[in-house]
């Protein structure tokens, strides 16, 4: 019982980091409608200014964020408006794809060129240090990662539904020609959005850095997963990319201690496949609009 | 107030219009009627930045207004109700409505705005809370037009209104457009239910294929023999 306790607290933890992640990859998909393969590499990005303010400044890595998340909303506005953009009026709107999965790799390339192949350790100020809840034991930089999701979920979600602009992002996602007539201007949203997800994934980069050794391929890995939980959860859902990556985050750690931790991605990319083919539009999915006014 | 100057128009290598101008003055009524695929909608959307024209220009209040963005141009006052209402259709009324009233000038006093045309749509005060792709087709187009109202607009244009509707609440729907406009608010109509949007409208326009072929008062256009034999089946 305490085993399993255990790996269920373990589970959700990894959740919340999913969760974090993921989170910007559903807000940019759901809105702009663009996959962004890159956001892995943003993650990476946001890691390695966490490691060089952290180490250079001498810093909390957590006090970084300060920094990480404008300079990640600049990334992702400038990816959208200068790499989307110009390709939303392509005949075959998969140029888009490819443009991020470009992108993509070019980031992991730069990464290599400036730091090399080597990990980097960002300094960790004690949040690895484990504190114990009842009969369980976690890091105490997971129990952050895990409570700034789910601030981070919330906020997004006021943002969306209370605030002008949270409708106006909305109104585009819904239905962009009934909005651009009620004078919003789509393109703008469209940069903000991209720049808001990528905010969201800075926001988080400040968090993992101290806790995950920084390289050039570390997005690869999240992002993966996070593609995954994105689906689970309905493309295009916060709520569903929270609860989505909580459950996924559970599947990695009851499979990789039941099943055996080598079969971990084998049971959560089954999960994906399955998810796929019985209900593709996710746990929390809604009808895409395909309202457009005619010509 | 508007001015449509010789605007040829279309979408990619086709010409929907050719050499189309058309003036709306302050506080008129103005409909442009015609045939299905005659280009109604198409001049709407060319007013709205929504087509940009490729020879000749729109003019509102002596700007150019043919290059701008759609946003620019309902941020100068014109908004336009579209064809198939298009509502947001997870958004509640009372959302659809705030959206209508994003432009700049609407929007610090949207909820004196929302009272009013609350007032005119009282149906619709009911229905706040719900959401828009629940109520009925005739609801739709009320808070379709309840939300360029939103915007305050200085040219309120509308696309069929009455397309799809039954007609009992097509008589409402010219009920309220016929409201709207006594409230002073100027308007440009484009429908294919010749009859009543010609009782509604000061001056109207009749545009086939393309090509504006007569404009005159709308009671005199009600007489003419074209326009009878052609749109009003007399």
């Amino acid at each position: 019982m305490q085993t399993f306790l255990q790996i269920i607290a373990n589970g959700l933890m990894l959740g919340g980091l999913f969760a974090i992640v993921a989170v910007g990859l559903t807000l940019i998909f759901g809105i702009v409608k663009v996959v962004n393969f890159a956001h892995g590499e943003f993650l990476m990005v946001g890691m390695y200014l966490t490691y060089l303010l952290t180490s250079g400044l001498g810093v909390h890595p957590y006090a970084t964020a300060v920094a990480v998340i404008p300079i990640l909303f600049v990334l992702g506005a400038v990816t959208q408006r200068l790499l989307i953009q110009p390709l939303m009026h392509a005949r075959d709107e998969h140029i888009q794809i490819f443009a991020t999965v470009g992108l993509s790799t070019a980031l992991i390339n730069l990464a290599l060129l400036i730091f090399g192949a080597d990990i980097a350790n960002t300094p960790n100020y004690g949040v690895r240090s484990q504190i114990q809840i009842g009969s369980v034991r976690i890091l105490e930089g997971q129990l952050w990662i895990f409570l700034a999701a789910i601030l981070l979920v919330i906020g997004l979600q006021l943002f969306l539904a209370r605030t002008n602009t949270g409708r106006a992002i909305r109104a585009t996602a819904q239905n962009r020609a009934a909005a651009r007539l009620m004078g919003i201007n789509d393109r703008f949203i469209y940069v903000l959005t991209f720049g808001i997800g990528a905010a969201c994934v800075g926001f988080g980069s400040a968090l993992i850095a101290p806790l995950y050794p920084t390289s050039p391929t570390i997005g690869t890995y999240f992002v993966l997963i996070a593609f995954v939980i994105v689906v689970l959860g309905g493309l295009g859902s916060i709520p569903g990319a929270f609860f989505g990556a909580l459950i996924i985050g559970l599947v990695d750690a009851l499979s990789g201690f039941y099943i055996g931790s080598d079969l971990r991605e084998a049971v959560v990319f089954g999960i994906f496949l399955v998810i796929l083919i019985l209900k593709p539009s996710g746990l929390f999915g809604t009808r895409v609009s395909q309202a457009h006014v005619s010509p | 107030m508007l001015e449509v100057r010789n605007v040829d128009a279309g979408y990619g290598s086709t010409v929907i219009l050719q050499d189309v101008s058309l003036r709306v003055e302050e506080g008129e009524v103005v409909t442009i009627v015609g045939a299905n695929g005659a280009g109604k909608t198409t001049t709407l959307r060319t007013i709205s930045g929504l087509v940009t024209p490729k020879t000749g220009g729109v003019f509102f209040e002596g700007e150019e207004i043919s290059k701008l963005q759609p946003h620019a141009v309902v941020d100068r006052g014109i908004t336009l109700i579209p064809e198939g209402r298009q509502l947001f259709p997870d958004m509640s009324v009372r959302e659809n409505l705030l959206m209508g009233a994003h432009r700049r000038d609407a929007r610090g006093v949207r909820s004196e705005t929302l009272d009013e045309v609350l007032g005119l749509f009282p149906r619709l005060g009911e229905r706040l809370d719900q959401h828009a792709s629940s109520l009925s087709g005739g609801e739709q187009q009320m808070v379709a037009i309840a939300r360029g109202m939103m915007a305050r607009p200085r040219l309120l244009m509308f696309d069929e209104p009455s397309l799809g509707l039954a007609p009992i609440i097509v008589e409402q729907v010219f009920d309220v457009i016929s409201k709207v406009a006594a409230s002073g608010m100027t308007v440009l109509i484009v429908e294919q239910n010749v009859w009543h949007t010609l009782k509604a409208a000061d001056r109207g326009y009749v545009l086939e294929n393309g090509e504006m072929v007569l404009d005159d008062a709308a009671d005199a256009l009600l007489e003419n023999d074209h326009v009878r034999q052609a749109y009003l089946g007399i």
